[in-house]
């Protein structure tokens, strides 16, 4: 059998079926997320503590993933953290591009120290400029969640609107 | 220590790929079809000596039919046999591989077809938005994410702990692209430089274009069988001597990036299943999965024949080179022969599997080679899949 790659015009200048799958959900958060997103409401971050080896979960869980035991009770933890890694994203969700690039990484939130592998953490935008992340000064920064006002907030990982260097 | 263990012993007697291409007019189950033709012919055997087989495809997005394992049964040989369908994210090819051994190992078969498959091109406008549904749908999707976010989020973190530069990094780009231009089934072989890769289109700093493997469809399929049935059929068996795949959790924003811990049990996993005790003096050749250039670095130094953050030195002294000390990528990875993503795993044993036959061709290494491994890695930057290989 011979094998025949197209051309991306030729695919224009011939018939083709398209569809569109009409895919839409209503996920549940579940105990521990719904808990945590009514958190960010009141501009908390809420972990889950796990009673046998101290690990605690944020985002939360309501097991612990190696104990395999529930986790006991609900902690707060800060909204000042780590900048671990960031990057500077110029293309969208689609690939298409973008001007202005689009800021993200994550962020080892306190209590935890540099040893910790697992650590309770997010991954968000981050306010810096493009240059301090190409330059890496961004790596190791103390941030700090810039929340939305009060009245805006909804109970979603956007009432947070990036995080900040302080 | 080789673990004494009471499987069968597996080898693998024939291999069969597709050229890798983006825009196939032809189907998956075509495509599937003539790399499992080819692996039977190369095996000198017949479907009908077939007595179960395995399929390895990644998302059923990508081609956008679901059940994708018994859509693509009858192009692999699967009617009337036991067929299972193997899906670990990208580290599916290499499982596809393993699924075979185990098939042959228990001894509940003798001869297993392993076949890959993947079409990434069929979706519009991008396969790219295909990566939306694998992210947690409450508390990542919100924030609008790209795939290539991730990865230059595990990229800068590595580059960052280790002081690692991106042109240390495009040297894995230009390696390869090079390897690959002798290789009939690729994609995008070539000559570039350094400058190329850093001169091209920023997508998410620090990933530029040409750090990235291309969108493509292609299939790929072994023959794997019994130890005494290999010597009837072959004076060359490859033998599978050590197999290791783990995972790690799924939350990556809350664990260290720079390092790839799933990665290091998996192959110490295999390791001790083939007795390999000094993985950098004793493996000869390794085929590191690498969608992205600096994924092959954090795969060398997770498969133990690195040590942290040491992969760039090395590369640059030439000593993954295809005449150097462990040849990686030898068939120029999926950064040169293309990323049709269960199938590109399998080519990756395939290349391996090549080289210890003898058979690579052009691709061949310069240095005789004993023992092979071949790894792919997957999902959230958490899963991970390796196989040692002799002949
Ligand atoms: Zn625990």
């Amino acid at each position: 059998m011979t094998l025949h790659p197209l051309k991306d015009e030729e695919l224009k200048t011939h018939f083709t079926i398209t569809y569109k799958p009409e895919a839409k959900y209503s996920y549940t958060a579940g105990q521990a997320i719904s808990n945590f997103l009514k958190g960010l409401k009141e501009g908390k971050i809420l972990g889950r503590k796990c009673p046998k080896c101290g690990k605690v979960y944020v985002p939360p869980r309501m097991y612990c993933e190696e104990c395999f035991c529930p986790t006991s009770s609900w902690t707060q933890v800060s909204d000042e953290g780590v900048v671990m890694t960031a990057v500077a994203s110029f293309i969208s969700w689609t690939r298409d591009r973008l001007e202005e690039p689009e800021i993200v990484g994550t962020i080892r939130l306190f209590p935890s120290t540099s040893r910790d592998y697992v650590y309770p953490g997010l991954f968000h935008r981050i306010c810096c400029s493009y240059e301090e992340v190409k330059n890496m000064k961004i790596f190791g920064r103390r941030v700090k969640a810039r929340w939305r006002p009060t009245e805006k907030r909804v109970g979603s990982i956007d009432d947070i609107e990036c995080f900040e260097v302080i | 220590m080789r673990v004494n263990l009471k499987y069968r012993k597996v080898a693998a007697i024939g291999a069969g790929m597709t050229p890798f291409r983006r825009r196939f007019l032809e189907t998956p189950q075509e495509l599937a079809w003539e790399a499992s033709r080819k692996a039977l012919e190369e095996a000198n055997l017949e479907l009908k000596d077939i007595d179960c087989v395995v399929i390895g495809s990644a998302p059923d997005a990508f081609d956008g039919v679901h059940m994708k394992g018994e859509y693509l049964a009858h192009g692999s040989g699967g009617t009337g046999r036991p067929v299972s369908r193997v899906f670990v994210g990208g580290a599916t090819g290499v499982m596809t591989a393993i699924s075979a051994w185990y098939h042959v190992a228990s001894g509940m078969c003798k001869k297993v077809l392993a076949v890959a498959e993947e079409k990434m091109s069929p979706g519009r406008p991008h396969p790219q938005a295909v990566f939306r549904y694998i992210w947690d749908p409450i508390t990542e999707k919100p924030l609008n994410p790209n795939l290539i976010w991730i990865f230059a989020m595990e990229m800068h973190r590595y580059m960052h702990v280790n002081n690692v530069s991106k042109e240390e990094i495009a040297l894995v780009s230009v390696k390869n692209k090079r390897n690959a231009s002798v290789n009939p089934y690729a994609q995008l072989g070539g000559e570039i430089t350094v400058d190329d890769v850093l001169r091209s289109e920023v997508l998410v700093w620090p990933v530029q274009l040409l750090d990235v493997s291309p969108v493509s469809d292609g299939a790929a399929a072994m023959v794997m069988v019994d130890g005494d049935v290999a010597r009837r059929y072959t004076d060359t068996p490859v033998w599978i001597e050590g197999v290791g795949w783990t995972l790690d959790n799924t939350t990556w924003p809350n664990r260290e990036l720079a390092y790839p811990r799933y990665l290091e049990n998996a192959a110490r996993m295999a390791y001790k299943m083939a007795g390999v005790e000094r993985p950098q003096k004793e493996v000869d050749v390794v085929e590191p999965y690498d969608p992205f250039d600096y994924k092959e670095l954090h795969h060398l130094e997770g498969l133990l024949l690195a040590r942290k953050g040491e992969a760039p030195a090395l590369l640059k002294e030439g000593f993954f080179d295809k005449d150097g000390d462990i040849p990686s990528s030898p068939s120029g990875g999926l950064l040169g022969v293309g990323n049709p993503i269960a199938a590109a795993g399998l080519m990756k044993v395939i290349s391996i599997y090549w080289q210890l036959k003898g058979t690579a061709d052009k691709m061949q290494v310069k240095r005789p080679v004993h023992t092979g491994v071949a790894q792919a890695w997957g999902d959230l930057m958490q899963a991970s899949t390796v196989i040692v290989m002799r002949n």
